[in-house]
Formats: structure tokens, C-alpha cells, sequence
């Protein structure tokens, strides 16, 4: 896998169109790191030139902001943003929703000032311009496909429509469930909740969420982020339905279809 | 006659002094959050106005509900102009003083508030149920379960019923006082629909015709004095902190969470010390974060009394939903409930004394907090643009940074965060070996 970062580039005088912001959940968690390679694939099968961080990345600081250490996310935003501004950052594309918005919202204010896209976003910009063709009657034709709205793209960010283009690529039939969009249910990752165990309720909101995905009878569930894939993976293995249902991000359902 | 103007005056003398004294109550009350400044893109906060409040944009994901609602709203508001003609008349001692001014097009007017009288009163009798008989989950949950929430509910829905009913009824009253000539009584056409409420009252005399036109008129314009009052103790308060409460609401993106400009600087300052100020200002005490009312903004103060506790929050909320303590209307009205009683306080002292209460642990518990996933489904469906979630963030903040109070498992994060760059414990070296396999 042909991989360079920013540091490679500067040192061969060379700038990379745009930083490819890998987020901690797609260097470290071996589910999210399928997400990366596969985004990867994707980068290289278009030919983009992009620079990763590599080991000088870090946390954006999005769960110590939302559990209320503000001290330690400015800690955090103050060594990317140094970094990012060392190298000249203009662009990034990001396949974490989570990441995505503390880099395109909460870092201007901080100094750090960058065109920050979602890799769903980016996808459909790469179809809608023909650089991305994915294949006629791929692994997805005629599958009953669901999209489920990440909180950070959808509410957040009023990210809706993009993602949805790309799937609808695919010549699959996409299916909605009956909270979707602006009524988007979240997965139950967010807000650092990812990182503990549910308050004490009936149910955890991800199999609640489960629930609206077997509705469909879709035997795929795209998303577009690293929590929403860990927590609907874990409701639907709870419901047994593992062997029936995938729950694949985006990147990788599109790079199956290259 | 001359009597009954004199207690005419004497009663709206009191009732606007009464009024007037609470609404400026609650702006001082709101006025003790602290200062933000929100008035930035007039142009967009003016849209928000015509839309979310005028337009009452929101309310129409569920069609129904939102066209029986803006029969009320529309009803409260076009009625009200017709109130004018009962101030003036109680003023002045006459009746029906616009009726010979206008003509025909005062019975039209007349027709048309009737027309609204009757949708208003239909809409108040389906909530009325909705909220009593087919008991709508939302209107029936959690801390809608109380007393005071629920009697507040139907008190307002019973207010506009009769108001309603006295208007109707002194108006087909009036029409049989027509059809006799009575003195005083301006001939009109018949009303569009009290004229069919009027057979009821014809067979009774001329006397007791007046008598109950005379009771209803007094009934009617009491009971708007007293539901003017009671608007700033209720829910109902709505019907007016809607439209500020649109122009102020915040116009970043929704998922910007509030930045901390002295804990910004405090980063850099130990970054590059070279930049910290010097003298008195750098050993300044500081609060992170909100413990009680006082350190919320005064747009958090607002949203708490603009909530009118629909409970759309609430049944957006995933935590809500899988039956977790929070309960993002819980939070709107324990910040409220918690601002007026501070507000008492003050009444009462002339300025806050410590009642070694406060908003965090005594009205919103860690529990409630700990559950919200910042997903921003609240704050979408609010719809007089209340943000619970800036105030749970708010509280967040205050129990980490000010009391250490995380669970278990967000130290262990923190501290993976703070030493590994990334929450989980792996080391920052092996952030790239994706690459290599």
C-alpha cells in the first residue's frame, strides 16, 4: 500500500492536494482500519496525490470536549493545529465523522484554519466530477441496502444527501428507516459515550437502533463512521443476524465496486 | 354605567401593573446568565424569526398537530384584536364601538373571529384529549407525570376553552338583544356563528338577556386579565419568548460545541509562556464550566423559560427512548424551576443568598448527564429553538474540571488521550502500522 506522510512529501519538496486525516479509531481499531485501507484504495485508484500525518497525528480532542475536559481537548487542538500549520495544511478529508467536525467547526476559532471534507462528501464529489466510476452490477446490485445517518454528518452538520448519491451509485435499492435524516436515531457512540458503559436504561441505544435497521430487511447497512460501525456491528451480532446483515462503511462499499 | 367604567379601569390598572411587575421579573432573572453575544447575521436571525417562530416551522412534521396548533396560535393573536374594542368599550362605556365606524365590514370582521373562536375551541377540546384520553406518549412521561406540569397543561387548555365559549355566547346573547331592540344594542347582521347559538337564549326576556351579556362580557374580559397574568408563571410563556428566542438562537453548525477562550488561552500560556500576561490578572480565580444558574449564558436563561414542555426533546432522545434518566425537557424545566427560585430569593433578600442549593446535583443529577450522546436530536426538534445540550455541556464541564467527576472509564480515556494521543491505550508509534499490513 503506497502511504506517504506529509513529512515524505516536504522532505521531497512535493505537496500533497490534500491531508487524509486518519483519526484514531482508523489507525488503531481493527474494524475502522478496513474503513482506512479501503479508502486508501480508493485515493490511489483515483490517482489523488495524499499525505497522511502519520505517527504525528493525534486525537482531535472530540471525546475529552464532549465528556467536559476542555483542558485536555485544547491541549490537543493546540499540537495539530501547530502541526497542520507547520506543513501548510490546505485541504483534509476525513472518514471520521467526529473528527470531521472538531476540524471543520471548533479549530477555526483555535487558529487552525483548513478546507475540511467528509470522505462522504468527497466520494460523491469524485463520481459527480467522473474521476470514481464504480462497476456495473457490482457485489451490491439489487441488495436491499440501508444508510444510517451518523449524528455528526446528519444534525450536526446537515449532511444528508451526499452519502445517499454515492450509494445510489451502486444500482442497489435503497431503503430507509422509519428514523432517518433530521430524525436520524444516534447509534449511542457519541459524545464520548463510546468510551463507557450505558446508563442504566431498558435497552442500549444501539440495539434500539438495531431495531430500525431489521425493519428495512436490508441486508447491508452503510455508515459512515467508526462508532456508529462498532456499535450497530455489536447489535446486530446481538441479534444473530450477522450472518445476513454487513454493516460496511461507505469507503469499503464503494472500493468492493471499483 | 358610569360605575362599571370606573372598575373597568381599576381592574386593567391592576392586572397590567401585575403583569408588567413579572415580566420584569423575569427579564432581570434572565439578565443574571451570563453575557454572550448573539446578534451577529441579523439577516439569518431575522429569517429564523419568520420561520421557526412566525412560521412555526418545526411544527409541521406532524402536519395535524401543527394545523390544529396554528388554529390556536392565529386564534390567540387575530382574537386579541378584537379585545381592543372590548378595552375601548369598557373604557368609554359603550358598546360595540367599532360597529357603526366600520359597517358592514365589522360584521365581516366579527364573523371571522367567530369563525377562529370555534377552531380555537375545537383545537383545545382535541389537545385536551390528546393529552388526558389517548394520553400521547410524550404528554405522559416522565416529569409530565407531576402535578404542576399537568395541571399547568389543562389549566390553559380549560382558560382558552371558556374564554372562548363566554366570547360565542355574548355574542348570540347580543343577537336576541338585537332582535328586541334593546337600547344600547347595535344592530349588526346576524353573526356567522353565534347565530346559532342564539336560539338557546330566545326565549328569555329582555332583563335577563342583559344580565348574562353583562356577566359573559365581564367573565370573558376577567379571564383574559387573569390569563394574562398567569402566562409568566406557565408554560404558556411560549406564546411569546418564541420569537427572541429564534432571533438569539445560536447559527453554527450544530455539532460546534461552545469554545472556552480562557482555558484556550491557559494552553498557550503554558505552551509558549512567553505570551502569559503578568500581574494580578494571571492568579485570577476561575470557574469552568456550570455549577448553578448564574454561570449559564442568559440565552440558556431564556431558552428555560421559553419552553413550552411538548416533550419533542425528549422523545427524539436515544437516551431518553431506551429509558435512561435524561430527559432533555427535564432539563430545560429544572433550569427554570431552579431560576425562579433564585428569583424569590432575590425578591426576598434583595440579593441572592446562598442557599447552599444548586442547579447541578440538587435539580439535574450526574446520572442524567452522564447518559446525553450529544447527537443534537433536541436541539433539532425544539421547536422555539431551545439548546438542552448547551446547558448538559455546560454541566459536563463543571463536573470534570471542577469536581473531578468522570466515570472510570472517561479517566482511563483521558489519560490514554493525554499520554498515547488517542483514546485507547496503544502506543502513538503504532498509529501508522495500518500501513504496513
Amino acid at each position: 500500500m503506497t502511504v506517504r506522510t506529509y513529512a515524505e512529501f516536504q522532505a521531497n519538496n512535493e505537496t500533497p492536494e490534500i491531508l487524509f486525516w486518519v483519526g484514531c479509531a482508523g489507525s488503531f481499531d481493527a474494524r475502522a482500519q478496513k474503513v482506512t485501507k479501503a479508502f486508501v484504495e480508493i485515493l490511489n485508484h483515483v490517482g489523488t496525490k495524499f499525505a497522511i500525518l502519520g505517527k504525528e497525528e493525534g486525537c482531535t480532542g472530540d471525546p475529552a470536549r464532549r465528556a467536559g475536559n476542555e483542558f485536555l481537548f485544547q491541549m490537543m487542538a493546540y499540537n495539530n493545529i501547530q502541526l497542520m500549520n507547520m506543513y501548510g495544511v490546505q485541504k483534509i478529508v476525513t472518514t471520521c465523522p467526529h473528527c470531521f467536525n472538531t476540524l471543520k467547526n471548533e479549530y477555526p476559532e483555535l487558529g487552525g484554519n483548513y478546507e475540511v471534507i467528509s470522505h462522504a462528501v468527497y466520494l460523491q464529489q469524485l463520481i459527480n466530477e467522473g474521476k470514481l466510476k464504480t462497476k456495473d452490477g457490482g457485489e451490491f446490485k439489487g441488495k436491499k441496502i440501508t444508510y444510517h445517518d451518523s449524528c455528526y454528518l446528519g444534525r450536526a452538520n446537515n449532511i444528508y444527501e451526499a452519502p445517499r448519491e454515492v450509494l445510489q451509485t451502486l444500482d442497489a435499492e435503497l431503503v430507509e428507516m422509519k428514523r432517518c435524516k433530521t430524525n436520524g436515531l444516534c447509534c449511542g457512540a457519541g459524545g464520548a459515550q463510546m468510551f463507557k458503559e450505558d446508563e442504566p436504561g431498558s435497552i442500549r441505544i444501539n440495539m434500539e437502533r438495531t431495531k430500525d435497521v431489521l425493519e428495512t430487511g436490508a441486508t447491508v447497512v452503510a455508515s459512515n463512521c467508526p462508532f456508529c460501525l462498532t456499535m450497530l456491528n455489536d447489535g446486530v451480532k446481538n441479534n444473530e443476524k450477522e450472518d445476513e446483515i454487513q454493516v460496511l462503511d461507505i469507503a469499503e462499499i464503494v472500493a468492493r465496486n471499483l | 354605567m358610569i360605575i362599571q367604567q370606573i372598575a373597568f379601569i381599576i381592574i386593567s390598572a391592576i392586572a397590567i401593573f401585575l403583569f408588567s411587575k413579572k415580566v420584569m421579573e423575569i427579564r432581570r432573572n434572565i439578565l443574571l446568565g451570563k453575557d454572550e453575544d448573539l446578534t451577529d447575521q441579523p439577516k439569518q436571525r431575522w429569517q429564523n424569526v419568520m420561520m421557526n417562530a412566525l412560521g412555526q416551522k418545526k411544527m409541521f412534521s406532524n402536519p395535524l398537530v401543527a394545523v390544529l396548533h396554528l388554529f390556536v396560535y392565529v386564534g390567540f393573536i387575530i382574537i386579541n384584536i378584537e379585545i381592543v374594542e372590548i378595552i375601548l368599550d369598557g373604557i368609554t362605556g359603550h358598546h360595540r364601538l367599532f360597529a357603526p365606524l366600520l359597517g358592514g365590514f365589522y360584521d365581516f370582521l366579527i364573523g371571522c373571529f367567530e369563525i377562529l373562536a370555534l377552531l380555537v375551541l375545537v383545537a383545545c377540546v382535541i389537545f385536551a384529549i390528546r393529552r388526558n384520553v389517548t394520553k400521547v406518549n410524550r404528554l405522559n412521561r416522565g416529569e409530565l407525570l407531576e402535578a404542576q406540569p399537568r395541571n399547568d397543561a389543562n389549566l390553559i387548555l380549560v382558560f382558552e376553552i371558556v374564554l372562548m365559549s363566554l366570547f360565542l355566547i355574548m355574542n348570540a346573547v347580543d343577537i336576541n338583544l338585537q332582535v328586541l331592540h334593546a337600547e344600547h344594542y347595535t344592530q349588526t347582521s346576524p353573526f356567522w356563528i353565534s347565530q346559532f347559538i342564539a336560539p338557546i337564549f330566545s326565549g328569555l326576556g329582555e332583563g335577563s338577556l342583559m344580565g348574562i351579556e353583562r356577566a359573559s362580557w365581564w367573565m370573558h374580559i376577567i379571564g383574559i386579565f387573569l390569563f394574562m397574568n398567569y402566562l409568566p408563571y406557565s408554560k404558556h410563556l411560549h406564546v411569546i419568548l418564541a420569537f427572541p428566542n429564534a432571533f438569539y438562537a445560536r447559527l453554527d453548525a450544530k455539532g460546534k460545541i461552545a469554545n472556552m477562550p480562557e482555558i484556550q488561552n491557559e494552553v498557550l500560556y503554558m505552551m509558549q509562556p512567553e505570551l502569559a500576561p503578568t500581574g494580578t490578572d494571571a492568579n485570577a480565580v476561575m470557574k469552568f464550566g456550570a455549577k448553578d444558574v448564574f454561570d449559564l449564558s442568559w440565552k440558556n436563561l431564556m431558552d428555560a423559560y421559553s419552553c413550552t414542555e411538548c416533550g419533542r426533546c425528549s422523545a427524539a432522545c436515544p437516551a431518553n427512548i431506551t429509558d435512561k434518566k435524561l430527559s432533555p425537557r427535564k432539563i430545560m424545566m429544572a433550569t427554570r424551576d431552579r431560576l425562579e427560585e433564585v428569583g424569590k430569593n432575590i425578591n426576598i433578600n434583595k440579593e441572592f443568598k446562598d442557599d447552599s442549593k444548586t442547579l447541578l446535583h440538587d435539580y439535574i443529577t450526574v446520572e442524567e448527564l452522564r447518559a446525553c450522546t450529544t447527537c443534537n436530536a433536541c436541539v433539532q426538534e425544539c421547536p422555539v429553538s431551545i439548546s438542552p445540550l448547551d446547558i448538559i455541556m455546560q454541566l459536563r464541564r463543571n463536573l470534570v474540571m471542577e469536581e473531578s467527576n468522570a466515570p472510570q472509564e472517561w479517566n482511563g480515556m483521558f489519560s490514554n488521550i493525554e499520554n498515547n494521543m488517542a483514546p485507547w491505550k496503544f502506543s502513538p508509534d503504532d498509529r501508522d502500522a495500518w500501513t504496513n499490513n
